[in-house]
């Protein structure tokens, strides 16, 4: 019974897919653009800031001073 | 020393956020709209069974699906940018962005996701009544995505629901619905979502036209203009309506704002609106005694601003110059602080952290050291201190309790005094009572784009919805070129919106609590400058991509066979 209903939900998306016509450009400019935004802006240009931190208390640590000092050098 | 932040730095992480958010807003606002339209249409067919509407549904989800995955994930990129470019903001907002963004995240994965696939795969696989609920359901997901969204940039225009954390140096959520349910968020998100539903029935309208000025497609065409100026004028009155209380929330919250909107330098009781007007250029400085218009033309109904704001005609609406002077009556009876003070009080509040952060660190060294010290006493080693000019022989174990004393008195103290300030905190970073002035002209300007714009808007709707229930649309041609043009118009009223309520909070990220300067992250400018073309380039390829898509749909048509239905 349950094999049978997974079986139609798997159908229905196997058969949507394919059956698409101006979808499959479309899936194609969306698997382009993840791959692009996750792969190369992410890794390469979106690096986490305070990733480079390995514990919070050491991320807090410098958000701390950068408050304090950020008002002291004005 | 840690060098100062360097003000082009400042700016260009700004334009890369500003070219970001106003791409994201080509796509969201149609989606908002069209989705809505296509799910009418929708229900007129499960309504009548009336196989044209099927057809137009399905035409305009199309429409819908090539702007969905053009769009689909470029939001993603403002939280990219959170991480690396505003990395001290995203600290500093802690837990308040983590609960809308992540119920956004789940709500838009889950929902958009299902119910989409149903929309698109289930015709004729499952029920009628099925399909029409996906449709409904997909909107309300995508609708209640935005929701979320928009919670998280109220919560910026207007901080509620929180605390500042000085342990942990962020703000901390007490009231998650005070968060979801401030009345800045509920006002935007009704504002926001309709200028999208005036977007999306002027798309339907606009595409609508240029079938009946190109002479095809005649019956689906007049359709849907039916159904898309009808949506467009409902979204228009209601908008108008959210718009009023956007005003008064405004002119309570950010005056600033409202004062860079009208370009007010001087306030007054009963003042007008500003209908048209071209700044003098020549005015550079808040307290030079220059008039701010070359020209201007106030709306005919006197007192308007002062309505619009507080409710009431003789209402006084503080200019630029009261805000920074101070001094005068807030609608809550309070007397305005001047910049100066604010300020002051903003130093306070940052050496307060400071000091909090040091004695913590000593009471945690009294912690550690303890045992030992107490220890220590048993030899009673005499110490030799200096205490309103007297001398006093302590022993060691008097010593460490008086120093642990003074320790705790520096914590309790240094956090009252956060506690007392710390709702200027970001004033801690205001250089000159100056920086708290938005950029007047653009603030001022976009605000006109707007207003006019969704003014013609409501027209063309109204006149196009005249026309097409009286069933003259298709002979009036310069009212499909109108609409057809009128396409590019509703999108720019709706980004001048976004100008409006993101350059008008200048300086701030957060509302008084920190301003872009101190939310940023210490990058090299040269970085921000690549990413920001990167994105330029990505861009512009994309849109590039969507228009040549949906031109060619468009081109393609519904393909209904009109003779027989």
């Amino acid at each position: 019974m349950k094999n049978s209903v997974l079986k139609r939900i798997i159908s229905f998306y196997v058969e949507g897919f394919k059956n698409m016509t101006i979808g499959k450009t479309l899936w194609l400019i969306i698997l382009v653009k993840l791959f692009i935004m996750f792969v190369i802006l992410k890794i390469f240009f979106f690096p986490n800031y305070l990733g480079k931190f390995d514990e919070p208390a050491e991320k807090q640590e410098y958000i701390l001073n950068e408050f304090i000092q950020r008002s002291n050098n004005l | 020393m840690i060098a100062e932040i360097d003000i082009s730095l400042i700016d260009w992480s700004r334009a890369q956020f500003a070219l970001t958010a106003i791409y994201h807003w080509l796509f969201v606002p149609l989606t908002l709209g069209l989705g809505i339209v296509q799910a009418i249409m929708e229900t007129i067919y499960y309504k009548t069974g009336d196989e044209f509407w099927k057809k137009t549904a399905k035409f305009w989800m199309k429409i819908f699906g090539i702007n969905f995955a053009i769009g689909v994930a470029t939001g993603l990129i403002l939280e990219f940018e959170f991480g690396t470019n505003w990395s001290n903001y995203s600290w500093f907002v802690g837990d308040i962005f983590g609960a809308p963004l992540a119920i956004e995240g789940v709500v838009a994965f889950f929902m958009e996701a299902t119910f989409i696939a149903v929309m698109y795969f289930g015709w004729n696989k499952v029920s009628k009544g099925f399909h029409l609920t996906s449709t409904w359901l997909t909107i309300v997901g995508a609708t209640i995505s935005a929701f979320w969204i928009l919670v998280a940039n109220a919560w910026m225009q207007h901080p509620a629901g929180m605390h500042f954390n000085p342990d942990t140096v962020r703000n901390e959520m007490d009231s998650f619905w005070a968060v979801a349910l401030s009345p800045v968020a509920i006002n935007k998100f009704f504002h926001t979502v309709l200028s999208g539903w005036i977007i999306g029935g002027m798309v339907v309208a606009g595409i609508s036209s240029w079938y009946l000025l190109k002479k095809r497609e005649t019956k689906f065409a007049l359709a849907s203009i039916k159904v898309g100026v009808t949506f467009g004028l409902i979204a228009c009155l209601l908008s108008m309506w959210t718009g009023d209380g956007s005003a008064m929330q405004v002119a309570e919250k950010q005056p600033m704002k409202l004062a860079a909107m009208e370009a007010l330098y001087e306030g007054d009781n009963g003042v007008n609106l500003v209908g048209v007007g071209i700044l003098n250029p020549s005015k550079k400085e808040y307290n030079d005694d220059k008039d701010p218009f070359l020209f201007k033309i106030d709306v005919p109904i006197p007192k308007f601003l002062s309505y619009l704001s507080f409710g009431k005609f003789n209402a006084y609406v503080p200019g630029i110059k009261d805000i920074i002077d101070g001094g005068y009556t807030t609608s809550d009876g309070s007397i305005a602080l001047s910049a100066l003070e604010k300020m002051r009080r903003g130093k306070l509040a940052v050496a307060a952290l400071a000091n909090y952060s040091l004695a913590k660190a000593d009471s945690a060294l009294f912690e550690r050291r303890a045992d030992s010290i107490k220890n220590a006493a048993t030899a009673a080693e005499s110490f030799a201190i200096t205490s309103d000019g007297d001398t006093i022989l302590l022993t060691s174990t008097e010593l460490f309790a008086a120093k642990k004393a003074d320790v705790y008195t520096r914590i309790a103290e240094s956090r009252k005094q956060l506690n007392d300030n710390i709702k200027y905190f970001g004033y801690g970073y205001i250089k000159e009572p100056s920086d708290l002035i938005p950029p007047v002209a653009l603030t001022f300007y976009a605000f006109r784009i707007m207003i006019i714009l969704g003014g013609f808007l409501f027209l063309l709707f109204a006149i196009s919805a005249y026309f097409s229930y009286k069933n003259k649309f298709e002979t009036k041609r310069w009212l499909q070129w109108i609409c057809l043009i009128s396409i590019l118009l509703a999108i720019i009223a709706g980004q001048a919106g976004w100008v409006v309520a993101e350059v008008g909070r200048q300086p701030w990220a957060i509302q008084d609590m920190l301003p872009t300067s101190a939310a940023i992250s210490r990058l090299a400018t040269s970085s921000v400058q690549i990413t920001f073309f990167i994105f330029l380039a990505l861009f512009t390829v994309l849109l590039i991509a969507e228009l040549k898509i949906m031109i060619n749909a468009i081109k393609k048509g519904p393909q209904i066979n009109e003779q027989k239905n």
